[in-house]
């Protein structure tokens, strides 16, 4: 069933005011149900909280189209890139895995902030037998959830075949951020932790590695399984623009090219609590400090993308900003995304 | 990554860091790990020590030491001066001998291997055939005697060690003129002891393993004399006349037996058994020493009572009427005696007995009546109760270092006042630079506090602090008991003691303010002492207060040991440091850190359940702070204290297996007992190895959560001057960093002098900054405007720093195992960062700011980090900028009990323990160096008399 009404452009109000107001239009005051609404693109894209609520009104021209589906039965792989429009996209052809449709599809619960969770980066820059993986485990609570074990691979060198010894995952907890998103598996050999390779380093070391870099991980691995490689197409070499498009995280990994380098600083944010007051997040002593009040407005104004714009603006940003030891100067654009640590609390 | 591709390399830098660092391991403090072999050359002064590693360290007057590896790293089975030279010889297991030279390099002694030497029976012997059992350096100089297991005796040339066949000597030839029936009886077997004649080089003893003695005459090659003894011959000794000699055996026994020209085949003079009449152990070397007044020293080693006395390590010292059983505390490796070595001189005169048990040097004074001991000034053992923790203290000012030195005077009046006796070589070392001290604290809650200024680590004094509390232990304890009419007459020497008591008196922190004598040392059960130097005795009530750092947080159980009891009413304290306040944690929990400020009169400790400032002015708890996560259990119940009882019934099966050995023999039966333990150890070796195999090594990959165990524990504690609250006023403050990455910052409100008993201290919170990778805070430092670290409190009112900046803008520096972070101050805004785990995969495990002075120029010096991380590099990171000046490789990431001793100085050096009673000194700097520099010259050969270093005599004289 169909119903129209209006709403102030101007003052939007809450996602928790425009629900009821769904329910009460749609006389279904205790059903729960899921929004989406249409993008420019043609993309179902969700409603569920205020930042894409938001970004849903400021995008409606001047209709804004959206969909409400009772919660029980709600096709959640509905969401994403192409759902509406269902033209040919080689890109998502070629990223979603082959077997996809054979595998039970992997049911996420639904998340009350929709962010990506992980991807696959560098695809164009990478041999074709190496997958290079970034978990996200900021802002969710779900454990990284893998384990790691020494172990030998064999490698051709001058000398002909060689056993070398090398880091590999040895387990995946069930429900944890590996395991879900797919891309990692047991046996799968551990290259490189956020850019460094892990070669000549001891088990313990890599260990180390990898919960420093926890907030923002990024492995590049041998996968035991090399048939799901990614075929390399000539079109990808400018993959970086591609990423604008959204993509339901937990399917079709993005593609961010060159990623690393700009993220390498990204991944965390301390927090000062002064004489015992609210947790602040400590802002850089850049020589262009902002004041508490602009950062507050930045966050408000970035965090509309979270979720479904993850990357490509501070991406080509960020890569080409120079990160000096002295002073990091950080652009704003790629700070607001860890804005969001003011939800860790202490 | 990035960040080491391009690091701006700078040539003037570049040539600056090579004239502030260098990277040096200098010396080893401490006595060696495993000795296995002991010798001494009378003729340099000088003692030899070998070890089970293969490690020959020489030892002579003070300052005055040298080390020399050898390849194989087998056990040293013995050690041989060349008489008259500045050569010795080294037996191994692996029945290797190697020949070892001091000599002049560039104005400095070294000591360097010159050549080695395998003996080879002919082909198809077995190996017993060539298995050295002794060795004679024979005074011509030129050749080496070999007694084998076979019984033949071969002979070597020296330097070259080649064999010459010719002159071996074969059991048969010694057998041809013994009666036919003591022959048949008994065959020569292993050459036991092997003698030279004191007076006729032509003339050696040769004692087999059965019993029987001869004299070999070199000249001619025939036996001269045949000694038939009865008992298995343990080790013989010359009369300093050659009229008379003595073998001790397997039973206990010993036994004179003359040699004249007319008798061939002479019966003893005396057999005793000084222990008997009931079964006794073996003596297994004994000494027969002169003296003018005519009554012989006979010292040896061994021969108590099987049955009831079998377990003591005893050497016993007979003169006239007098005996004395010197007991030791752990198996006797080996002994010599110092004598008059000068030929001319007609008696023996012995001055010293130099005892190297397994655990540490005594040396017994035998001149002074009583035979007291000499305090070594070198190879000290560290570990007489295990070091729990190190402390060190550059640039002790002359008056508390006078005053310490006073105080451990008293303690060491037992000692002899004897110089040392083995004075060989000259040191040539500059003088150190500065007078240091390195504080050890140790299981049985003393400390120590040794002189680390130079080559020689040496004890300057010891403070207990058992005394405040009551323990289950009687202080008395170790007391030798025994009265005078007791037999055997022992006498318990030595002071290792590696079995404490009560667990809980454990020092895990010390603070010594060098400016105000002021010390604080906190120890395993949440107690916290803070002390003041007195030079005179003193009674005293010890102020004590109880510190509950868990507040209010309701429905915890403490599984852990229970506080220490505490004495009532005054207690005596001697001369030194006195405690006068008495902190309890509650829950009694391990101290984890500590910090003093001797000008605020506060103390501030932590434990893993919060922290807590105390004011030893007023004696009154200014605050406590709670870090205890609401869901950590683990830190509650206490299971460091678990840790703990493991490792100490672990040490109780050892406890046992060390009582349980029955010592045998000397040679066999003493690699007997090692094999023992060996054994047991290669068992637990095996097993462990297998339960390792079974569960395949994986690491779990999890981000750091506030709800992990431990994050509350309370890793750094530090005082500061510093802007808090606004740019325009600074305040005292106390920072504390936690292993959950939370840093706390409190204000304090010191009443000024004249007001401070009147006014309470006060402290607020100021701030709490979580870092976000949430990883231990291993340090925090606030540096001034001009970069600079804040000065220690006194220091600048000793005129010894620069008074801070306070006008420019400070900056918050703090370390977690994982980044260096900088802050700026009083608003906390993030300025730059080091990543170190993240890029490396390495942690910080400790930091300390260091002061690297050029060698090149006097006036130029600057103030870095000195960092060790969990795989044993150490690196320089430079200040305020945060870079990597450079790396060193230092210690084996598999030796973590060396990495978690490692202690750096303020100048660039550091200590870590390369074995529980060894600290290698290392330095990373160019001009801080301490190391051993020493010279032994030869002393004329040609005239046979001895010719004293007269330098070396001075310098044992200092």
């Amino acid at each position: 069933e169909f119903r129209r009404f209006s709403l102030e452009r101007s003052k939007p109000g809450k996602f928790e005011e425009f629900y009821g107001l769904l329910q009460h239009v749609h006389k279904i005051p205790n059903v729960d149900v899921l929004v989406g609404y249409t993008d420019i693109h043609g993309d179902l894209l969700p409603i569920n909280n205020d930042d894409n609520y938001h970004k849903a009104v400021s995008t409606a021209n001047p209709l804004l189209r959206i969909f409400i589906q009772r919660k029980e039965d709600a096709d959640y792989s509905a969401f994403g890139t192409d759902t509406m429009t269902r033209k040919k996209n080689v890109l998502s052809n070629v990223l979603r895995p082959d077997n996809h449709k054979k595998k039970p599809h992997i049911v996420i619960s639904m998340p009350q902030d929709f962010r990506p969770v992980s991807s696959i980066i560098d695809v164009d820059i990478l041999p074709e037998t190496h997958r290079r993986v970034r978990l996200y485990k900021y802002g969710t609570d779900k454990p990284l959830g893998f384990y790691i074990r020494d172990g030998s691979s064999v490698r051709v060198t001058p000398h002909g075949l060689e056993k070398v010894p090398g880091i590999f995952i040895s387990r995946l907890v069930p429900g944890g951020l590996a395991q879900s998103t797919g891309l990692l598996a047991v046996n799968d050999e551990v290259l490189e932790v956020n850019g460094i390779e892990v070669s000549g380093k001891s088990l313990d070391q890599v260990t180390d590695m990898m919960i420093a870099n926890s907030r923002n991980l990024i492995i590049t691995v041998r996968p035991a399984n090399q048939r799901n490689n990614v075929v390399r197409n000539s079109r990808t070499s400018g993959s970086s623009g591609q990423s604008t498009e959204s993509s339901l995280p937990s399917s079709t990994p993005n593609i961010l090219a060159n990623f690393l380098q700009g993220e390498e600083e990204s991944d965390e944010e301390d927090i000062i609590i002064e004489d015992s007051g609210e947790p602040q997040q400590i802002p850089k002593a850049a020589p262009t400090s902002e004041s508490l009040e602009s950062l507050t407005q930045i966050e408000l104004h970035e965090s509309t993308q979270n979720g479904f714009l993850p990357s490509s603006e501070m991406n080509l940003n960020h890569s080409a900003g120079s990160i000096s030891m002295e002073y990091e100067v950080q652009d704003q654009d790629h700070k607001s995304l860890e804005e969001d640590g003011t939800i860790i609390t202490l | 990554m990035r960040r080491f591709l391009r690091p701006g390399h700078d040539p003037v830098r570049e040539r600056l860091k090579r004239d502030l660092f260098q990277f040096n391991k200098t010396v080893e403090h401490g006595f060696p790990h495993q000795p296995s072999a002991l010798g001494y050359s009378p003729f340099l002064h000088l003692m030899a020590i070998g070890t089970r590693s293969g490690a020959i360290k020489l030892y002579g007057a003070p300052g005055v030491e040298f080390m020399g590896l050898h390849e194989e790293n087998n056990t040293v089975m013995q050690i041989h001066f060349i008489p008259d030279q500045c050569q010795l010889v080294t037996l191994l297991d692996d029945n290797s001998l190697h020949l070892w030279s001091l000599k002049q390099h560039s104005g400095a002694s070294e000591l360097r291997e010159e050549h080695r030497f395998t003996l080879k029976g002919p082909p198809g012997s077995p190996p017993s055939a060539t298995q050295i059992t002794a060795v004679l350096p024979h005074s011509s100089r030129e050749v080496l005697y070999l007694g084998t297991e076979s019984g033949n005796i071969f002979v070597v040339e020296l330097p070259s060690f080649r064999l010459l066949e010719d002159r071996t000597i074969t059991s048969e030839a010694v057998l041809q003129r013994v009666p036919e029936d003591y022959c048949n009886r008994r065959s020569c077997e292993l050459v036991e002891a092997l003698r030279e004649h004191p007076k006729n080089p032509d003339q050696i003893l040769i004692g087999y393993s059965r019993g029987l003695i001869v004299v070999w005459d070199l000249q001619n090659n025939k036996v001269t004399h045949h000694f038939l003894g009865s008992q298995q011959l343990e080790n013989l000794y010359w009369q300093r006349d050659g009229s008379k000699f003595i073998s001790c055996h397997y039973d206990g026994s010993y036994t004179q037996w003359p040699l004249s020209s007319d008798n061939r085949q002479p019966e003893p003079l005396e057999n005793t058994m000084p222990y008997g009449p009931f079964p006794c152990k073996a003596i297994s070397k004994i000494y027969w020493q002169t003296t003018k007044n005519g009554l012989p020293y006979i010292i040896f080693q061994g021969g108590m009572p099987r049955a009831s006395y079998g377990d003591r390590h005893s050497i016993s010292v007979v003169h006239g009427s007098q005996q004395t059983a010197f007991d030791f505390t752990s198996r006797v490796i080996d002994f010599f005696i110092i004598f008059s070595s000068e030929p001319a001189a007609e008696f023996d005169d012995p001055s010293a007995m130099v005892v190297l048990a397994e655990e540490e040097l005594v040396v017994i004074d035998l001149k002074t009546a009583g035979w007291p001991a000499v305090h070594p000034p070198y190879l000290a053992s560290l570990h007489c109760s295990a070091i729990t923790c190190s402390h060190h203290v550059s640039n002790i000012p002359l008056k508390l270092w006078e005053r310490i030195i006073s105080a451990g005077s008293k303690q060491n009046i037992h000692y002899s006042s004897m110089p040392w006796p083995i004075d060989g070589g000259t040191n040539i070392a500059p003088d150190p630079p500065q007078r240091d001290l390195l504080l050890t604290g140790h299981e049985d809650g003393t400390v120590r506090f040794w002189d680390a200024s130079g080559v020689c680590l040496h004890l300057l004094y010891k403070l207990s602090t058992v005394r405040v509390f009551l323990t289950d232990a009687d202080p008395n304890d170790n007391m030798n008991t025994l009265g005078e009419d007791e037999w055997p007459p022992l006498r318990k020497v030595g002071t290792f003691d590696p079995y404490s008591d009560d667990p809980r008196l454990g020092i895990q922190k010390i603070y010594l303010c060098k400016y105000s004598g002021y010390l604080t040392v906190a120890g395993t059960a949440g107690q916290v002492l803070v002390m003041e130097l007195n030079d005179e005795d003193a009674e005293h009530v010890v102020d004590h207060a109880e510190a509950d750092l868990l507040q209010d947080q309701e429905g915890y159980r403490w599984k852990g040991h229970e506080k220490l009891k505490t004495r009532d009413g005054p207690v005596r304290f001697e001369a030194g440091f006195q405690p006068f306040v008495l902190v309890q944690c509650q829950p009694p929990a391990v101290v984890t850190s500590l910090a003093l400020h001797s000008e605020w009169k506060l103390v501030a400790f932590g434990t893993s359940h919060g922290f807590g400032l105390f004011d030893h002015q007023q004696k009154r708890l200014v605050f406590v702070k709670c870090t205890l996560h609401p869901s950590d259990q683990l830190a509650l119940e206490g299971p460091l204290s678990r840790v703990k009882s493991l490792k100490k019934s672990l040490r109780q099966s050892f406890r046992r297996i060390r009582r349980s050995r029955v010592s045998s023999r000397k040679r066999r039966g003493g690699s007997g007992n090692t094999s023992e333990v060996q054994e047991a150890n290669a068992k637990f070796d095996q097993e462990a190895l297998q339960e390792m195999e079974l569960a395949p090594v994986q690491r779990k990959i999890e981000a750091r959560s506030a709800e992990d165990s431990f994050t509350g524990f309370v890793r750094t504690l530090y005082f500061a001057d510093t802007f808090l609250r606004d740019s325009s006023r600074h305040c005292p403050s106390l920072w504390a960093g936690t292993n959950g990455g939370t840093v706390y910052a409190f204000s304090l409100r010191v009443p000024p002098a004249e007001r401070r008993m009147d006014e309470p201290v006060r402290a607020e919170q100021a701030k709490e900054i979580q870092l976000m990778h949430r990883a231990p805070v291993v340090g925090i430092l606030v540096l001034d405007g001009r970069s600079t670290p804040l000065p220690e409190p006194l220091e600048v009112a000793h005129d010894l720093s620069k008074s801070p900046d306070m006008q420019g803008s400070h900056q918050l520096l703090v370390v977690s195992e994982e980044q260096f972070k900088v802050f700026t101050l009083p608003k906390v805004s993030s300025k730059l960062k080091l990543k170190l785990t993240a890029l490396e995969g390495c942690r910080v495990r400790k930091v300390t700011v260091a002061n690297f002075g050029s060698c090149k120029t006097d006036d130029y010096s600057e103030n870095d980090l000195a960092v060790l991380t969990n795989l044993g590099d150490i690196q320089i990171i430079s200040l305020p900028f945060l870079k990597l000046q450079i790396r060193y490789p230092c210690i084996r990431k598999e030796d973590v009990s060396g990495i978690a001793s490692c202690v750096f100085t303020k100048y660039g050096q550091g200590f870590y323990l390369i074995s529980p009673s060894e600290f290698e000194r290392f330095s990373l700097s160019t001009k801080w160096l301490v190391e051993p520099r020493c010279v032994v010259d030869m002393p004329e050969v040609t005239s046979n008399n001895h010719v004293h270093n007269k330098s070396g005599m001075e310098n044992a004289a200092r």
